[in-house]
């Protein structure tokens, strides 16, 4: 059998229950098409990055699946059909995570923007753009941005030298 | 004046050769590609939401493949936007 890794987001209005017992549900479809499911992760409810279907939220369960296709297919079959998720991924895989993965701590994408401060030069004037998001274009960032890397490349080297 | 130019031509590519950054995904501490992983998948895209080239961060060609991959998925489940506006 196959080993599969399906995600899928349901509506913010359900209560986290009601979550769990969708879950559930497709558990039972893939159980009784001859799969397992050795692993089950409630997310919670997340934020969306974008909205869909006018959530702002979804809750997010992952599933791990042994089970052969025409089990999944009925399962996304059911998926498409309930109202409740907007959306679902089933990827296959080589192998299944044995541990709890590592999604549900990152939350706050502003700790990784200063993780990638000492990734490159050109941070420094990113940072200025930050600032001013709202009234630049992609442009001027793009344009200004190629003489800029190699000013601040040449100066840090000049920094490195001295210190 | 040749003497200026020579020292700036060193002083700009002497970062070339100095920081020959290898890729973060592979070698033996490498971070596995996964479209769950956000914080990872952060580091490689830009303040407006688009994917960084290899160029900047290094990646190698094949690893670069699969973390567009990565990052297509993601951005379809919500989990990292396709613009920030």
């Amino acid at each position: 059998m196959a080993l599969y890794e399906c995600v899928f987001i349901a509506r913010q209005d359900i209560s986290a229950t009601q979550a769990e017992a969708l879950a559930d549900q497709f558990t039972g479809i893939i159980e009784q098409g001859g799969g397992t499911v050795p692993k089950k992760e409630l997310w919670g409810l997340r934020t969306l990055a974008y909205r869909i279907k006018k959530n702002r939220k979804g809750h997010y369960v992952l599933l791990n699946l042994d089970a052969p296709a025409p089990a999944v297919h009925e399962m996304e079959r059911i998926m498409r059909l309930n109202e409740d998720v907007l959306r679902y991924l089933t990827v296959r895989v080589d192998e299944l995570e044995a541990g709890p993965s590592a999604v549900v701590q990152s939350r706050h994408s502003r700790d990784d923007r200063g993780d990638r401060g000492g990734r490159g030069d050109d941070r420094g004037g990113r940072g200025g753009f930050r600032g001013e998001r709202g009234d630049r274009g992609d442009r001027g960032g793009r344009e200004s941005r190629p003489p800029r890397e190699h000013h601040e490349a040449s100066e840090s080297d000049d920094r490195e030298t001295v210190s | 004046m040749t003497v200026e130019v020579v020292s700036k031509s060193a002083g700009v590519r002497r970062p070339f050769f100095r920081r020959r950054k290898s890729c973060p995904f592979s070698g033996p501490n490498a971070i596995k590609i996964d479209f769950k992983d956000v914080r990872m998948l952060q580091r490689f895209i830009s303040e407006r939401g688009k994917m960084v080239p290899s160029r900047i961060t290094a990646v190698s060609a094949k690893k670069q493949r699969e973390l567009a991959k990565a990052i297509k998925r993601a951005r379809y489940l919500a989990l990292i936007p396709y613009l920030v506006q």
